[in-house]
């Protein structure tokens, strides 16, 4: 590749369990706002726009109608992706690649309070004809998944738990968070079993919120600001989507994507390369799922590793400094955009008492959710 | 290549509704039960609650200086928030309009039974910005004397029966 | 930037329903598409799916139930989404995945299965609608577009009788197109005595529901010219949507099209498009909509259009022939899918393998066009061999 993008702009609203005092419009608009803030730009100035978008989430039938007016993107180039946030992040830097443009956004929103129906959705993505008469639990697929990746690694559910107790403390340090509190492992074994061995604290709670990242180009970058944050390598992939031809411990589609993004970033000891990372925890054993999976951990140590505190943040390699979306909240297509937004934050040393010493590459990772296969990484460096 | 008949006939196969509800073909049916309740944001939510008066409220952009209906915290054009709340009439001029015979599940209506078509239109709202319009139907007139900027005014339901919502306006019907 | 080239196509037949599942049509375009350029799924480095609303095949995330029958299992895969412009957006979406450098080789696969809608996918469309302001007035699509129509006819003068020769023409079209649902000769007077849907809309200016899908292959120049002696290249892109307030908007005519046809100009260097262009593929899923989207595309001068239908100008041997498949009026419409059967047609006119929907005259430039949302989207290419 020969132009390099950086991530120049970045703006929230943060995340909290309802947002009862805006829509969809106005929490997008907030966001905008503050990313071209912080990048300097007008939207006359940016070249394309990507949203992110899934219909029934949004409970929308064709929810990208709704995307321009609230970027500043009327009559301007702008489509949706019906994936997660780092896809789109994706489809923006692949448009100033190809040279659109050297300045590209990209936008991810969650309504999740809005949505009184969630266990419903997921059965609904399940396959119509094989699975969804069956009447299973969304979470049953998530137990499954938890038990034979315990059988697997070796994994326990007190190391799962120390997951949840460890991203739920970083969260109170987090202004952003909307789900921190202060627990112990006994807490989370103790709590409501939903899906054995998975327990109600082993699953994010939901939230509501936007992110609006600005793109640009090499040059336009160093124009634009003074910490430009360089994608040094992005990679998605989708394993298959059939609950019966999966692997059911091993999260392949992280394996891949992840490689994609260290084969682009040139990256070979991922734990050595990378200083931190922020990882889908959407349920416990998934932030361990996907250390293993992306080479940070060996198979069967990333248990371990987090029961001796390796990755707490002041551990040897903290994840989920922001408290994940155990402690932010399960934000659905927009998970790979708080991501972002938090490695960001890092690398430019702007996290405040969550601030990590000495960062300069960062990794951020989302999978799209039950009952998907599909996964997304980016590797941002300072 | 050329893609020709034989290549393609292959590709899929034809059922006739028939067949399907006849059940020569296995189905399976499933019908979600998604369930929403959307945050509507201050703009919206002071429209309906204007509704509920028998009011109809827009707001004003302070940079391009159109007053916009349905009201909105931001204009979409110059990307600024918006101003002053703004009264506008409840009558208006019609834009467009369709005589409907189907109805929103494309179910065809008893015409010839003596069901009036459906006929709904935007109606540019009187003091909201030139083509400022909104959705809404027609009644009281004959669907085939509808025409391009006739004058309509807004038949609401009595206050007692009105909601909050935008069919707290029954419909717009011709002024004379 | 890189040059990228379609190499390869496949489509199956639309029929008002298939018995195949959403993702074994998938599969059977994509086969034929991989097959018609001797290609492996082997050969892919990654996939774009476009596919229109949820609510059609009825499976919520449906990009990811897809995924498999699009050949992208463990590959780089991503769905993009503008409602009815999906189709048109795929190979631009594609464009960017070769164009940016990150892959050489991009399937570009479209699918749309109408029928699980039940008892009909037209259900589907209420909730396109805003929630609060619009939905409870129970809208539908037919309506909004015939809102359209007549502003369109009131501002032009136009009259539903010439504007039915779009229907006339492309039907007939579609007789020679292998995938045609409803292909035939009819007149003008069997449009306007066919049943009023809404006024001025008739049964005969609107295409038919569909299932089916569509695949195109997209691959790098140097990758191109190993696989085939007449790559057709993709030379522009371009696509916008207008405001959601769709009711604020003057519906006479497309700006959402003039911004993308005029960026997919300016990077294919065309400065007149009405005599660059041999051959179009404008959006026809209602009669109306082709003449709206020829004026759109700059084809034609505002208000212009009917005449030169009547003229002939648009017919096959024509001075500028549109929608020569037969369009979604002759051919059918399946949403994102039938988008892409429009590129797949400029493909192979100008390839010079349409059989006999053959144009004449060796076109070497043609644009295509997809139309959706609340009437708000633009998507645009345009190919040269
Ligand atoms: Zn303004």
């Amino acid at each position: 590749m020969s132009k390099r993008v950086a991530i120049v702009g970045i703006g929230t609203t943060g995340f909290r369990a309802t947002t009862p005092d805006v829509s969809y419009r106005e929490l997008t608009y907030e966001a905008a706002m503050k990313a071209y803030l912080d990048a300097g730009v007008e939207p006359k100035d940016i070249d394309s726009f990507v949203a992110t978008s899934e219909d029934f989430f949004e409970g929308y039938s064709i929810a990208d109608e709704y995307s321009p007016d609230q970027l500043g993107a009327v009559l301007r180039p702008i489509y949706t992706i019906s994936g997660d946030f780092i896809h789109s992040l994706a489809s923006a830097y692949m448009m100033i690649l190809s040279g659109i443009g050297p300045i590209s956004v990209a936008q991810g929103m969650s309504k999740a309070s809005n949505m009184l129906t969630l266990s419903e959705m997921v059965t609904f993505a399940m396959d119509p004809i094989y699975n969804r008469p069956l009447k299973e639990s969304p979470h049953a697929v998530s137990g499954m998944e938890m038990a034979r990746f315990m059988y697997e690694t070796g994994t326990t559910r007190e190391q799962c738990a120390k997951v949840v107790v460890k991203n739920k403390r970083n969260a109170l340090n987090n202004p952003y968070a909307g789900h921190g509190v202060l627990i112990d492992t006994d807490y989370v074994l103790n709590s409501e079993v939903i899906s054995y061995p998975l327990t109600q604290m082993d699953i994010s709670p939901h939230s509501d919120g936007a992110v609006v990242v600005v793109l640009a180009e090499e040059e336009t970058a160093k124009a634009l600001c003074d910490k430009p944050i360089w994608i040094r390598g992005i990679g998605w992939c989708s394993d298959t989507p059939g609950l019966e031809t999966r692997n059911w411990a091993e999260a392949i589609y992280a394996q891949m994507a992840a490689e994609m993004a260290y084969k682009m970033a040139g990256i070979r000891y991922p734990r050595k390369e990378i200083d931190f990372a922020e990882i889908n925890d959407e349920f416990s054993y998934k932030e361990l799922q996907h250390l293993e999976a992306m080479r940070i951990c060996k198979k069967g140590e990333a248990g371990p590793l987090t029961e001796i505190g390796g990755t707490e943040i002041t551990g040897e390699f903290p994840v989920n400094p922001s408290g994940g979306c155990l402690g932010v909240g399960n934000l659905y297509e927009l998970n790979g955009g708080h991501k972002v937004f938090e490695v960001v934050r890092q690398l430019r040393g702007e996290a405040g008492k969550n601030q990590l010493k000495n960062v300069t590459t960062g990794l951020a990772q989302s999978w799209r959710g039950i009952p998907t296969t599909t996964g997304t990484v980016v590797i941002l460096s300072n | 290549m050329e893609i020709t008949k034989k290549m393609v006939e292959k590709t899929a196969t034809k059922l006739s509704a028939e067949e399907i509800l006849g059940g020569k073909v296995l189905s399976v049916k499933w019908e979600p039960k998604l369930k929403y309740a959307w945050d509507n944001g201050p703009a919206i939510g002071r429209y309906l609650a204007e509704l509920k008066n028998g009011k109809i409220i827009a707001k004003k952009c302070d940079k391009c200086h159109r007053i916009m209906i349905p009201p909105r915290m931001f204009c979409e054009l110059c990307w600024v928030p918006t101003g002053e709340w703004v009264y506008v009439k409840d009558t208006g001029i019609v834009n467009t309009w369709i005589v409907g015979y189907v109805d929103w599940k494309a179910k065809r209506l008893d015409i010839k039974g003596g069901v009036r078509p459906i006929t709904p239109g935007i109606i540019e709202i009187d003091g909201a910005s030139k083509g400022m319009g909104i959705l809404h139907h027609l009644g009281e007139v004959d669907p085939w004397k509808i025409h391009r900027s006739m004058k309509v005014k807004a038949v609401w339901k009595p206050p007692e029966e009105r909601t909050g919502s935008i069919t707290d306006i029954k419909y717009f019907k011709p002024t004379k | 930037m890189r040059r990228v080239a379609i190499v390869g196509a496949g489509l199956t037949k639309f029929y008002r329903n298939t018995q195949e599942t959403p993702k074994e049509l998938a599969y059977e375009a994509t086969k034929m598409a991989l097959d018609s350029c001797e290609m492996k799924l082997s050969d892919i480095d990654c996939v774009v799916h476009g596919t229109a609303p949820d609510a059609f095949d009825g499976v919520h995330m449906k990009g990811e139930y897809l995924s498999d029958g699009s050949g992208a299992y463990r590959k780089p895969y991503m769905r993009h989404f503008v409602g009815g412009g999906t189709g048109v957006l795929s190979p631009i979406h594609g464009w960017f995945h070769v164009a940016s450098g990150m892959f050489d080789t991009c399937l570009v696969v479209a699918e749309e299965k109408m029928s699980s809608a039940y008892p009909h996918p037209a259900g589907a469309f209420l909730t396109i609608f805003d929630h609060t302001t619009e939905q409870p007035l129970y809208p539908t699509l037919i309506y909004i577009f015939a809102i359209e129509m007549n502003r369109f006819m009131t501002t032009h003068g136009y009259r539903k009788e010439d504007i039915a020769l779009v229907a006339v023409k492309n039907k007939k079209n579609a007789m020679d197109h292998p995938s045609a649902q409803l292909p035939a000769e009819i007149t003008v007077q069997d449009v306007l005595n066919s049943e009023i849907m809404a006024w001025p809309v008739n049964r005969l200016d609107i295409s038919p529901t569909s299932d089916g899908a569509a695949c195109v292959v997209l691959a790098a120049e140097h990758v191109a010219r190993r696989i085939t002696e007449k790559p057709i290249w993709i030379d522009g892109c371009g696509w916008s949507l207008d405001t959601a307030y769709w009711t604020t908007r003057d519906l006479y005519y497309p700006d959402y099209l003039e911004v993308a046809a005029r960026q997919a100009y300016k990077m294919a260097g065309i400065k007149e498009p009405s005599k660059e262009i041999h051959i179009a593929e404008p959006y026809d899923p209602f009669t109306y909509k082709e003449l709206h989207h020829i004026e759109g595309l700059m084809l034609a001068p505002r208000g212009k259009s009917v005449q030169m239908l009547v003229d002939g100008h648009f017919n096959r041997n024509g001075n500028l022939p549109t929608s020569p498949s037969g369009g979604l009026l002759g051919v059918g419409n399946p949403i994102a899918a039938a988008g892409l059967m429009k590129v797949i047609e400029l493909y192979l006119q100008l390839k010079g393998t349409a059989g006999k929907r053959q144009v004449p005259g060796n076109p070497t430039c043609g644009v295509a066009n997809a139309w959706g949302d609340l009437m708000q989207v633009g998507t645009v290419v345009v190919l040269r061999s």
